[in-house]
């Protein structure tokens, strides 16, 4: 081919008798030695040696990385299993006529620290929708603070004053607080105060986000991959697309938040922050992976196939939408749970498109501002306080379950359609 | 009337008008046919051709219409935008219906129509590198009208902390110019690729080796999805992981050797970024160490060399413009990772080489600069866009020069 290669092949060659000549020196050495054993030469065993040695490094290398894998999701479990659990107290509440104006009446003043706020400022709206309850007093479980939760759970850097730890101490020993599961964690949104900080806002985020994403990169993603392999013709146009597709994969994630920025929200007056500028972004990020995909799957199915229907009278669309499409269609449907699996998680473009801004409701359309679960995961890991930190563990354990569902079932459909012809 | 509730008067009023096409030209050509009459084509396909005299001209005329809106070129009331559409919607059912006839080729009409379809699709990623290119070049143009490209270049400081009064016009002489050097930017950027290179280059090669020449295809079958499945966690989870359970360690373990680290070391954020690559590197050299000829060891083990020796000195050299590639292609990603270094490593830019200190990245500052509450013409959120250039040149560097070494390997073995 060139000069270059065939001075490798030179190089290449001339090591394999450099070699050649070391293993007829040991053998020949070997069989002075002595005819009968099986005796070997220093050297051959410290060849021998190597050679192991070059297997465990291998073996070490795969190991570490396992290591990795176990440590990391031991890692993560561990963290965000207390989030699963949150606390309540018991306490007597006065609904008083009083309350309705100052929710802090409610509560006797030594619990009013105890209980969750949040929960607190949602007693006047209570009453305003039952005022049969004003006058009445009753002794209920409330949600506590999340510095108390984070005390029982007996976390350092609760934050909890001494003087509440007591009064804590003493609820537990006459049986007022206990530990239920952390419903609010899966039918709330975002909040201020992390005890009533949930991931439902976002889930439907990244539900309506992938939405977008997929009705987009999907039908643009296959019929460029059909366009490529079953009517393009060789030419300069169609091997720019093909270099071009295989540079866009490469491509960092940010830079195409730079291009939903520039182009979707500041050009085309797509919302910030909605979840139409960010599955639009993500759809031209999924867009190679896509193409790719499909299109290994579509060269995958044998020309015989198309042939007979050729030979039947189909015509080109004919062939490649009753014949070849059916038959290369779990390859497809693995590409593309791969690469929504990739939006998903993903986070850098979205945070460039506005995608991280503080949502406390699940929105209701796709030009709503919203937020994506990669993105809540982010804005919790960048609060302060003690109670959010197990939350975004929790929020990346309910994250890392649904991709790994997703790209295992991926992984199943690429088995079941791996087809030999 | 708001753009949501236009859109769906819009595909509200053209799906069911879509449909009423398709069903009515196809029932119209059942019944010819019944009269013994044979059509060119199959009915659906008069069915199709009706649709797309549907659907095309109305989709046409209000994109025209909303590019015109966009460029402020001509103001047309949307309500009067929508009932040309429809209208013209009409027209085409009409048209369209008036072809079923025997002699007229529907077939080849609606694949014209669908190639053509199939094309735009395929020009779609060209838009989007245009999209990419245009967006970022453009704002750079505009970023480097006020800083000179050389100080941007060669600059050691990045203080753009006074960018905003500048930008306000309230800069005086009391106020430092903004200084926006990106050297201490791309020293950070390098330095923590490096120490990912450093993890991730051994580690994935040797897996790759392991899983290639000495696993079994059983257990190969296994390995290699569990090892990808550190490629398929999300960067947003390496970067928490990075913050809260590696950075503390590196810093624990810094004190006993009684040195300093700084909580946003670039060590931890390096290491995690390695181990995210390991599964790139792995199985795009497990691809090309498979793809070397069986002939070569064969040849090599018959003249009585260990596996080893052979995997060194024959196995390795063949494959290695692939393993170069894989490697650049690593590269690229590690330069471009965002999340891991946003939440692990600093925000200050620092020009040293020791690791355990805090750096920062280019893509730190994209994000920092773009989330921030500056305004979108300042100096520095447009600074983004600069240093988003650069980055599109680097990596389109590494993945070319990567597609050409490929290109070069294939060529030898197939």
């Amino acid at each position: 081919m060139n000069n270059g290669t065939e001075m490798n092949n030179a190089s290449d060659m001339h090591k394999g008798t450099e070699m050649n000549n070391i293993a007829l020196d040991s053998t020949v050495e070997t069989k002075s030695a002595s005819f009968m054993n099986t005796h070997k030469s220093p050297r051959q065993l410290k060849r021998e040696r190597a050679d192991k040695r070059f297997h465990w490094y291998g073996f070490t290398a795969i190991a570490m990385a396992l290591a990795f894998l176990v440590f990391f999701f031991i890692d993560i479990i561990g963290q965000a299993l207390p989030a699963f659990d949150k606390t309540e107290v018991q306490v007597t509440i006065n609904y008083t006529q009083a309350a309705t104006k100052n929710y802090n009446k409610a509560v006797d003043k030594s619990v009013r620290r105890i209980v969750s706020r949040a929960w607190l400022r949602s007693i006047p709206q209570y009453l305003q929708a039952h005022p049969e309850m004003i006058g009445s007093s009753h002794v209920e479980w409330v949600p506590a603070d999340s510095r108390v939760d984070q005390f029982i759970k007996e976390h350092d850097g609760h934050g909890l004053k001494s003087k509440y730890q007591r009064t804590v101490k003493k609820m537990q020993q006459e049986n007022r607080v206990r530990s239920v599961f952390n419903t609010t964690l899966f039918t709330r949104g975002d909040s201020k105060l992390p005890e009533y900080a949930g991931i439902w806002a976002a889930a439907v985020g990244s539900v309506f986000t992938l939405l977008i994403t997929m009705l987009v990169a999907v039908p643009i993603g296959v019929m460029t991959a059909i366009y490529l392999e079953e009517f393009a013709a060789d030419n300069r146009f169609t091997r720019l697309i093909e270099v071009n597709i295989n540079n866009l994969a490469a491509i960092p994630s940010i830079l195409y938040g730079l291009l939903g920025l520039a182009i979707f929200i500041s050009f085309f007056g797509v919302p910030r922050s909605s979840a139409l500028a960010g599955g639009l972004t993500l759809a031209l990020m999924t867009l190679p992976v896509i193409i790719i995909t499909t299109r290994a799957s579509l060269r995958a199915v044998p020309e015989s196939i198309r042939e007979a229907a050729y030979g039947l009278g189909a015509s080109n669309l004919q062939t490649a939408w009753h014949h070849v499409l059916p038959l290369a269609m779990p390859g497809i449907l693995t590409g593309s749970i791969i690469g929504l699996a990739q939006a998903m998680g993903e986070t850098a473009p979205l945070i460039i498109v506005g995608m991280m801004a503080y949502i406390p409701d699940a929105p209701t359309s796709i030009l709503d501002a919203t937020t994506v679960l990669p993105a809540q995961v982010y804005t919790w890991s960048t609060e302060s306080l003690r109670g959010y930190s197990e939350r975004t563990a929790a929020g990346i354990l309910v994250l890392l379950t649904v991709l790994l569902s997703l790209n295992a079932l991926a992984v199943k459909l690429r088995n079941r359609a791996q087809q030999t012809w | 009337m708001s753009t949501a509730d236009l859109f769906l008067w819009f595909f509200g009023g053209l799906l069911p008008l879509s449909a009423m096409a398709y069903f009515l030209a196809r029932g119209k050509a059942l019944s010819v046919e019944s009269n013994n009459v044979r059509l060119h084509s199959r009915p659906g396909f008069y069915g199709w051709y009706a649709v797309s005299w549907v659907a095309l001209p109305a989709l046409a005329v209000s994109l025209l219409g909303s590019v015109a809106h966009l460029f402020n070129l001509l103001e047309i009331p949307s309500t009067m935008l929508l009932a040309t559409a429809f209208a013209l919607g009409g027209a085409g059912l009409w048209y369209g219906l008036g072809h079923v006839k025997a002699e007229f080729r529907a077939r080849q009409a609606v694949e014209k129509v669908m190639r053509g379809m199939l094309f735009t699709a395929a020009t779609i990623s060209i838009l989007t590198t245009l999209g990419i290119v245009l967006s970022v070049v453009f704002e750079s143009i505009r970023f480097f009208q006020v800083i000179p490209i050389w100080d941007f270049i060669t600059g050691t400081q990045w203080q753009p902390d006074t960018a905003f009064l500048v930008g306000a016009g309230r800069a005086d002489e009391s106020v430092a110019p903004p200084l926006f050097g990106s050297l201490p930017i791309f020293a950070g950027t390098f330095m923590i690729t490096l120490i990912a290179m450093l993890v991730a280059i051994p580690i994935g090669l040797f897996a790759a080796i392991y899983m290639s020449e000495y696993a079994s295809h059983k257990s190969r079958g296994r390995l290699k999805p569990l090892l990808e499945i550190l490629a398929g966690i999300p960067t947003v989870v390496y970067g928490f992981f990075a913050a809260i359970t590696i950075s503390p360690i590196v810093v624990e373990i810094a004190h006993s050797f009684g040195l300093e680290a700084d909580y946003t070391n670039a060590l931890a954020p390096g290491l995690i970024m390695g181990v995210m690559i390991i599964p790139f590197i792995s199985s795009l050299s497990d691809d090309v160490i498979r793809a070397v000829p069986q002939h070569l060891r064969d040849g090599s083990l018959a003249l009585g060399t260990t596996k080893a020796e052979t995997i060194r000195h024959i196995v390795l050299p063949a494959a290695f413009p692939g393993i170069v590639a894989a490697c650049l292609l690593a590269v690229s990603r590690a330069i471009g990772e965002t999340m891991i270094v946003v939440m692990a490593a600093g925000l200050r830019p620092n020009l040293t080489a020791n690791p355990l200190e805090g750096m920062t990245t280019v893509t730190v500052k994209i994000v920092e600069a773009l989330t921030g509450d500056q305004e979108f013409d300042s100096a520095f959120t447009l600074s983004a866009f600069a240093l988003g250039l650069v980055l599109l040149i680097i990596t389109l560097i590494l993945n070319i020069v990567s597609i050409i070494v490929v290109r070069k390997f294939r060529q030898r073995y197939e």
